[in-house]
């Protein structure tokens, strides 16, 4: 065992990639249920971003087509949950899971030409000078771009539910759809808009997955990340920031399990392997106490004829 | 313009007419489906649904019914119980890898001993192994308000991962020349759960057919399955009429977890055989749409577990014969339970035309 081959400053630069694919998914879902929705589909829609995503980026030799693809990928995948729980009045743990199941099926079809393929590269920043200083270069001035527009996505978040008058609809909606329809806005179709927010969101992380993280396409390999993001919301008690926080947090777990596996502990890999979603299930409990926070429509079905 | 009119009792003609539609609307779409892949779909769905109870060497798949459809049924029904109360345990995978290592890890530990009670206490070790895997997540929600869902959920890589080390480590077989994997129960007399192979017939499908029994009689004709069924209906009037919301967690996430326990330990000890890396072929997560298709009702999830087993069956023989990907029938599973909940809505509301629209 040799602790000392773990770079700290790799490491904290190499959790934040870990920590983004969780992040983008979360921060999208955190609308999602912010509107009063609970999509259980975030894994589904995750593994059918990182396909398409790395479909495309492979197809057409250019990354950011990927990105953009499982961005769309995802949002079409969302509409069929939309289909199910705006336009069907379907139960939205039931639909979610049925997203997740088709989603991890129509992937692996999509993905069976592209196992063993690499995808193109994904360039990292660099800025002279900035990149260059020690310690904070490559940590803060040295990412691939969308390390930073998931970042950027959840200050524009943020924002947007703190500040504006698209937030405060959002929120009502979410805390009392009763209440926000009488007030005539209209509530399905602002759910139908955060749901695809969340579809795109997810997309993108899965992608972050396939094509930066990893990078190659394996059945499945978004291995329950799509799940912890759900927890993450929990976790952050539906508040962006914390959703930073939480991904920064679960990020450094997997990374230094990844670190401490390679360097050898006399902990078996197994048990490594397992500590993330343990670790999950503990935030969870710690936190579940306090669930004043959640939106207070939050998984109900809404029918204007009530 | 369309509108929909809530109805005042939910249509019972609807609600036994939906899983029909669905099946065949996944038939219509799968097949197009088929189609675009390059097969033809009449013969595709041929190959899957009738092939593999009609066709020439139905005598070969007729027996992997009953292999399949047993723990689909027994994992389904105990996720019924939960379902209908809005208690949702979608980690009966975990709790099936976990049935199937305490169950399998019972019966190496007497190898090679040959006794009677080898078996009884495996399958009591298996339901134990579920069991106590399923209480994780009900003890957290009920002590903590922790989300049942996620805790389930994120049990299943933790059970993955005991998986994987057990087959490496603790329970590998000592004479498999270090291939990783148990030894094989099915040579081991005292510890297998077939009784007639030849049939498919394994102590899984005798306990299917209990389960379903039970579950019926448990729902129809007892206190607990009317306080499951009034808590999944009427919430609010379940708390008045004094149901105890923590007992009923226990209890309907306690039974999914023993079944899907048992389902893994018959599993382990008949048609696979020993504990390896891949043991686990998704029935936890396909038993959710089972018990979907089955609309919850005990004799409709062993029709369905039914219909499920044929899709796998017959998705095999399509593999082989026409070249069909093993995801396609994912797909096609996956389609299944989003027609049928997207379907539902005509069990509770009346869609209409009318001019246009008020609010």
């Amino acid at each position: 065992m040799d602790l000392s081959a773990i770079n700290p400053i790799l490491l904290i630069a190499s959790l934040m990639v870990a920590a983004t694919p969780l992040l983008l998914a979360a921060v999208g879902e955190l609308v999602v249920e912010k509107a009063g929705v609970l999509n259980l589909g975030v894994e589904g829609m995750m593994i059918v971003g990182a396909i398409s995503g790395f479909s495309i980026a492979v197809e057409t030799g250019s990354p950011w087509l990927g990105f953009l693809a499982s961005a769309v990928g995802g949002a079409v995948l969302s509409l069929l949950f939309v289909i199910l729980t705006q336009v069907a009045l379907a139960n939205q743990v039931a639909s979610g899971l049925a997203l997740t199941l088709f989603g991890l099926g129509i992937s692996s079809l999509m993905g069976q030409s592209y196992v063993g393929v690499k995808p193109p590269a994904t360039p990292d920043l660099y800025i002279p000078i900035l990149s260059d200083i020690p310690v904070i270069g490559p940590i803060v001035f040295s990412h691939d771009l969308i390390l930073y527009l998931g970042i950027m996505i959840v200050a524009a978040v943020w924002a947007t539910l703190k500040y504006t008058r698209v937030g405060l609809i959002l929120r009502a909606v979410g805390e009392n759809h009763d209440a926000a329809h009488a007030l005539g806005y209209k509530v399905v179709r602002i759910r139908i808009m955060a749901i695809m927010f969340g579809g795109a969101c997810a997309g993108l992380g899965g992608a972050y997955i396939s094509l930066i993280r990893v990078p190659q396409w394996t059945e499945g390999m978004t291995a329950g990340i799509g799940w912890i993001a759900l927890a993450l919301v929990v976790f952050a008690s539906w508040k962006p920031w914390r959703v930073l926080l939480g991904a920064y947090l679960f990020g450094g777990i997997t990374v230094l399990q990844l670190n401490l596996q390679a360097a050898g502990v006399a902990i078996p890999v197994e048990y490594l392997a397992m500590s993330p979603y343990i670790i999950t299930i503990l935030v969870l409990v710690i936190l579940s106490a306090d669930k004043s926070s959640a939106p207070a429509s939050l998984g109900r079905i809404f029918h204007a004829s009530h | 313009m369309i509108v929909m009119e809530k109805r005042p009792q939910p249509s019972r003609a609807w609600s036994l007419a939906t899983p029909v539609v669905a099946v065949l609307a996944t038939m219509v779409f799968g097949g197009l489906l088929f189609g675009v892949l390059g097969t033809n779909p009449f013969v595709a769905i041929k190959t899957i649904f009738w092939d593999p109870i009609f066709g020439e060497f139905a005598f070969y798949y007729r027996p992997q019914l009953l292999v399949k459809g047993a723990p689909l049924v027994l994992i389904a029904i105990g996720l019924s119980l939960g379902f209908k109360a809005g208690i949702w345990n979608i980690g009966a995978e975990g709790q099936y890898i976990m049935g199937a290592l305490v169950g399998a890890g019972v019966g190496l530990a007497f190898y090679p001993l040959d006794a009677w009670y080898i078996f009884p206490l495996m399958v009591i070790a298996g339901a134990f192994g579920g069991w106590i895997w399923a209480m994780i997540p009900a003890v957290l929600k009920v002590k903590f308000g922790t989300n049942e869902i996620l805790v389930s959920l994120m049990l299943v890589y933790v059970a993955e991962q005991l998986l994987a080390s057990m087959s490496l480590g603790l329970l590998k077989n000592p004479e498999g020349f270090g291939f990783p994997g148990s030894r094989n129960l099915n040579e081991y007399a005292s510890a297998n759960s077939w009784i007639l192979q030849d049939a498919g017939m394994h102590w899984g499908v005798v306990a299917a057919l209990i389960a379903v029994i039970f579950a019926y009689v448990l729902l129809n004709r007892h206190m607990l399955g009317f306080q499951i069924r009034l808590t999944g209906e009427a919430p609010r009037a379940a708390r008045f009429a004094g149901v105890n919301p923590a007992r009923l967690i226990l209890f309907c996430l306690g039974t999914s977890g023993m079944l899907a326990g048992l389902a893994g330990m018959f599993e382990v000890a008949g048609p696979s055989g020993q504990v390896s890396i891949d043991f686990n072929v998704g029935y936890g997560f396909t038993a959710i749409i089972v018990a979907f298709l089955g609309r919850l009702h005990p004799v409709g999830i062993l029709l369905a577990g039914g219909l499920m087993a044929l899709t796998y069956i017959g998705g095999e023989i399509a593999q082989g014969n026409l070249g069909l990907p093993a995801a396609a029938i994912q797909v096609f599973q996956g389609m299944l339970l989003f027609f049928l909940l997207a379907l539902d809505l005509l069990t509770s509301y009346r869609i209409r035309f009318a001019k246009k629209e008020v609010a």
